[in-house]
C-alpha cells in the first residue's frame, strides 16, 4: 500500500449545541453573532485520519493530512482547530460571507474533486453529513466524480494487507465493506471519540501552513440549482399540564370530554 | 449540646437548601447507584442532640387545621392521621448525602405568602417545631428534620411575579427552581447572578436564605449585593414585606441582610427580587495543568491582570479529585498527561473575537513561562459542558463510594491547599483508609473556587464511621481557627456546624446574634437557652 495522502474536508456550522433561530425574512437561520464551530461529524473525520498517523495502522503510513474548508473568512479558525488536533496543513477556499457563498453539495464535491487531483490526495475521509443542511450527499457525490469506491457511514476502519475494512451500522446490525485506495470515507458518530485541541497544539497550529485560494483557482462555478423559497420552524409544541392531584385529573379529563 | 428541636425555624434549618454546587440535578438516580439506601436517624448518629419535650407533638387536631387551610390533600403529606408510604417521606426526612434523617411526619406546602403566614402562627401558638425546606440540597443538614419537626416547603411556590428588562430586576417566589429561573432569563438576554451544580434541584429561596456561593462569585460577587428585596414570614406570623426593586436604598437599617444567610432562623423567604446582570454571549473555557499549587496562584494572578474585566470563573481542582471523577465515570481525561494540580478557567465577554485574543495571549504566556504544564482550550459548546463537568461532577463522584464529610472553608490563599495535604496525613496516619472494604475512607480530595479563597476539603467514605468523624472534627475547625479562615464559606452552619461556630465567632458576635434570635423567634430563644448554654445558631 502506497503511503496515504488523506484530505479531510472540514465545514464551519452552527454549534450543535446553538438553538438555531430563523431570520426575519425566513430565508435562512440567524447566524450572525451566533457560535460556529466545527461540524461535529467533521471532527471525527480528523481524529480519525490523526489516529491512523499516531497508531500506524496504515501499512505505508501516512505522508500527509490535508484539511480544507470551503466557507467565509472566518473558516479559518476550525481550519486551525484541526491542524491543533493534529492536521499537518490546510487549505481554505474563500466564498463570500451569507447566503451568497453558500454552495450546494454538488459544488462542493466538484472543488474537492480538483483539490484531490491537485494534492494527489489518495484517502478522503468526510464527515457523512453537515449538521447544517443534512445534506449527506457531498461523500457520494466525490466518490462519484473520481469513480473512486466508497464506504459511507464508518464506525470502524481497519487496514488489512492492501486494502481497508469499514464497519458500518445499518438498520439491525453492522454491514463490513472492503476498497483499496484510492477510496472514499464518510464517518459517522461511533466512530471515536475527538480529543481536546492541547494548549501546546494550539500554538504549533499557528506555524503550520495554511493556503488561501478561490473557487476559480480549482475551475468550479458556484452554480445553484436550487432556490429557497422559505424556511419556517416547527410549530410550537404544545406543552403538557400538570395537574396537582386526583381530583385535579379528573375535572381536567371531563374539560377535556375524556370522561 | 443543645439544639433540640427548638423551633427548627430556629434550628439550622436552612430555609431552603440551596447548596452547593455539587450534587448535579439528579439525585435520585444517584441513590439508587450507590451502597447505602438511606442514611441513619440523625437522632442514632448524634444521640447527645436531644428533642425538647415541651414542644408539642403533632396531633390529629393540628392536621386538620392545616388541611382546612391549605384547602387540598394535595398540599400536604400527612403521616399523623394516614399511613403515608416511606417513600412519600423521606425526599423530605434525608439529605441527598443520606448523612442527615429526621422522624418528620407532616409536610405542608403553602401556596402563598399568607398561607405561610399563618402557619407559622398556628405553630408559634401551639408550640409546633418547624423547619423550611426549598430543593433540600443543602450540605449541612440544615433543611431536614432531625425529630418530628413540620416541614414547610416552598414546593408550590414556584412563580415567576415580574422581570423588568430595563433594569434586569426578577421578583419571583421562593420556590422557583434555580436553572428554571435561569432559563427565564436566558431568554430575555440576562443570567441569574448565582450558578451551582445543584441548579436543576435549588430553590431561589433556600439559595438566598443559606447565601449560596457557587462558581461565578468571583465574577457577579455574593446574593448580599444582588438581593435587592425579599419577602419573608417571621415565626409569629408577620409577613415582613421588603420586595424593593430598587438598587440604590439606603433608608435606615438593611434588615433583609439578616435573612440573606440566616438560613431560616428567623424567618421563612417567601419571595425575592434580585438585580440580574446581562448574559454574555461569548463563553470560552480553558482547563489547565500545573506542576505545584504555588504554580496554580501564579496562574491565578495573571488571569486576574491579563483577563481583568472577563474572567468569569477560576476553579482549582487537585489531582486526587479528578481521579476519583475518572474513577467512576470512566471517561476521556481532558489531559493526557497528569498533573498534581488543574484549574478551569472561564472568560465571559460580549465580544468573542475579543475574548479569545486575550485569553490566547494569557494561555500562550502562562505556558512559555512554564506556569502551566499543559492545557487544552474547548472548541465549542459541548466541550466547554464537558470541561466543566471535571469540575461540577466532582461531588457527586466522591459520594459514589456511599457518603462524603464535607467541609466548605474560606482560606488565606497562600495556606489553602495545605488543609487538604494535612487531613490526608492524619488520616492515613490513624489507618482510615485504604483500597479495601474494611477501611471506611476512599480518598481526601480537594478542590473549590480558587477565586474566592474557598476550599471544599471532602472526605469520600464508604460509610459514615464515628472514628472518621473523631480524626477529621475538630481537627479541620481547629486548623481553620488557628488562621483566621472561616468554618464555613459557602455552605452555612446547619446541624453540621453549629457547635464549631466558636471557631470563626468570638463571643460577642456571638452574642449579638442571640439578640436577634431573641427579638425575632422568642420563642424557642427561650427553649434553646433551656438546654445548656449553647449558640443559638446563626
Amino acid at each position: 500500500m502506497s503511503a496515504l495522502r488523506i484530505l479531510v474536508p472540514v465545514k464551519r456550522v452552527i454549534d450543535y449545541a446553538v438553538k438555531p433561530r430563523v431570520n426575519k425574512a425566513q430565508t435562512g437561520v440567524e447566524t450572525a453573532g451566533v457560535k460556529h464551530s466545527m461540524n461535529p461529524f467533521d471532527e471525527l473525520s480528523i481524529e480519525e485520519s490523526v489516529r491512523i498517523r499516531e497508531k500506524k495502522r496504515a501499512p505505508g503510513g501516512v505522508e500527509d493530512i490535508c484539511a480544507i474548508s470551503a466557507g467565509p473568512a472566518k473558516s479559518v479558525d476550525i481550519l486551525r482547530t484541526a491542524m491543533a488536533m493534529g492536521a499537518d496543513r490546510a487549505i481554505h477556499v474563500e466564498t463570500a460571507d451569507g447566503d451568497e457563498g453558500a454552495l450546494e453539495p454538488l459544488t462542493v464535491a466538484k472543488m474537492l474533486r480538483a483539490v484531490v487531483d491537485k494534492e494527489k490526495s489518495n484517502l478522503v475521509i468526510l464527515g457523512k453529513q453537515s449538521i447544517d443542511d443534512d445534506a449527506a450527499q457531498t461523500g457520494q457525490m466525490l466518490a462519484g466524480l473520481l469513480g473512486w469506491p466508497q464506504a459511507t457511514q464508518a464506525s470502524r476502519v481497519e487496514f488489512k494487507g492492501d486494502s481497508i475494512e469499514v464497519t458500518k451500522e445499518v438498520d439491525g446490525g453492522v454491514e463490513t465493506v472492503r476498497a483499496k485506495l484510492p477510496m472514499v470515507i464518510t464517518t459517522d458518530l461511533r466512530l471515536n471519540e475527538p480529543r481536546y485541541a492541547s494548549l501546546p497544539n494550539i500554538m504549533k497550529a499557528k506555524k503550520k501552513p495554511l493556503v488561501k485560494m478561490s473557487l476559480s483557482d480549482l475551475g468550479v462555478a458556484n452554480e445553484r440549482k436550487l432556490k429557497i423559497i422559505k424556511v419556517t420552524e416547527p410549530a410550537p409544541r404544545q406543552g403538557g399540564g400538570k395537574v396537582e392531584d386526583v381530583d385535579g385529573m379528573i375535572s381536567k379529563l371531563k374539560e377535556l370530554g375524556a370522561l | 449540646m443543645s439544639t433540640p428541636g427548638l423551633l427548627r425555624t430556629a434550628l439550622a434549618s436552612n430555609s431552603g437548601p440551596s447548596a452547593l454546587r455539587c450534587l448535579s440535578s439528579t439525585p435520585t438516580r444517584r441513590f439508587r447507584d450507590s451502597a447505602p439506601r438511606r442514611g441513619n436517624f440523625t437522632t442514632d448518629s448524634y444521640p447527645e442532640i436531644k428533642r425538647d419535650p415541651r414542644f408539642s407533638q403533632i396531633t390529629a387536631e393540628h392536621v386538620a387545621y392545616f388541611r382546612d387551610l391549605l384547602g387540598k390533600d394535595s398540599a400536604l403529606v400527612d403521616g399523623v392521621t394516614a399511613d403515608v408510604s416511606a417513600d412519600d417521606m423521606e425526599p423530605y426526612n434525608g439529605d441527598w448525602m443520606r448523612k442527615y434523617r429526621g422522624h418528620c411526619k407532616l409536610v405542608l406546602k403553602p401556596a402563598s405568602t399568607e398561607e405561610v403566614s399563618r402557619i407559622l402562627k398556628y405553630c408559634n401558638d401551639n408550640i409546633l417545631a418547624v423547619v423550611p425546606q426549598g430543593g433540600n440540597t443543602g450540605l449541612v443538614g440544615g433543611s431536614v428534620p432531625v425529630f418530628d419537626e413540620i416541614v414547610v416547603s416552598t414546593s408550590r411556590m414556584n412563580q415567576i411575579q415580574s422581570f423588568d428588562e430595563v433594569s434586569g430586576v426578577l421578583v419571583a417566589d421562593a420556590g422557583v427552581v434555580l436553572e428554571v429561573a435561569d432559563q427565564f432569563l436566558a431568554e430575555k438576554g440576562y443570567l441569574f447572578p448565582l450558578d451551582l451544580g445543584a441548579k436543576g434541584s435549588c430553590h431561589i429561596g433556600g439559595n438566598v436564605a443559606t447565601n449560596a456561593g457557587g462558581l461565578r462569585l468571583l465574577r457577579y460577587g455574593s446574593l448580599h449585593g444582588n438581593v435587592l428585596g425579599l419577602q419573608a414570614v417571621l415565626p409569629n406570623g408577620t409577613i415582613v414585606d421588603d420586595l424593593c426593586t430598587l438598587r440604590k436604598n439606603n433608608t435606615g437599617y438593611d434588615l433583609k441582610q439578616l435573612f440573606v444567610g440566616g438560613e431560616g432562623t428567623i424567618g421563612m423567604i417567601t419571595a425575592v427580587s434580585i438585580q440580574c446582570p446581562q448574559r454574555g454571549k461569548a463563553v470560552n473555557v480553558a482547563f489547565l495543568g500545573a506542576e505545584s499549587f504555588e504554580k496554580i496562584q501564579q496562574a491565578f494572578r495573571e488571569a486576574k491582570s491579563q483577563l481583568s474585566e472577563i474572567l468569569s470563573a477560576f476553579e482549582l481542582m487537585d489531582s486526587y479529585s479528578q481521579d476519583m471523577v475518572h474513577r467512576v465515570r470512566q471517561n476521556k481525561r481532558p489531559l493526557d498527561s497528569e498533573h498534581p494540580f488543574y484549574c478551569l478557567i472561564e472568560t465571559t465577554g460580549s465580544n468573542s473575537e475579543h475574548d479569545a485574543e486575550k485569553l490566547e495571549k494569557f494561555l500562550e504566556d502562562v505556558m512559555s513561562r512554564d506556569i502551566i504544564a499543559d492545557g487544552v482550550l474547548a472548541q465549542d459548546e459541548t466541550q466547554i459542558k464537558s470541561l466543566w463537568s471535571q469540575r461540577e461532577g466532582i461531588t457527586e463522584c466522591v459520594g459514589h463510594f456511599g457518603g462524603t464529610y464535607k467541609y466548605d472553608v474560606s482560606i488565606p490563599l497562600k495556606d489553602l491547599y495545605r488543609l487538604v495535604d494535612d487531613t490526608r496525613e492524619r488520616i492515613e496516619a490513624a489507618g482510615l483508609k485504604g483500597d479495601t472494604d474494611e477501611f471506611p475512607v476512599v480518598e481526601v480530595v480537594g478542590y473549590g473556587h480558587m477565586g474566592d479563597c474557598n476550599l471544599h476539603l471532602n472526605v469520600a467514605v464508604r460509610r459514615y464511621d464515628k472514628r472518621v468523624e473523631e480524626v477529621l472534627e475538630p481537627f479541620v475547625y481547629e486548623w481553620i481557627g488557628k488562621i483566621n479562615g472561616s468554618i464555613s464559606a459557602e455552605h452555612g452552619i446547619g446541624i453540621a456546624k453549629k457547635k464549631y461556630l466558636g471557631f470563626s465567632k468570638n463571643d460577642t458576635m456571638i452574642d449579638l446574634m442571640k439578640q436577634i434570635k431573641k427579638l425575632y423567634d422568642p420563642v424557642s430563644f427561650y427553649m434553646a437557652s433551656f438546654n445548656e448554654a449553647t449558640t443559638t445558631n446563626t
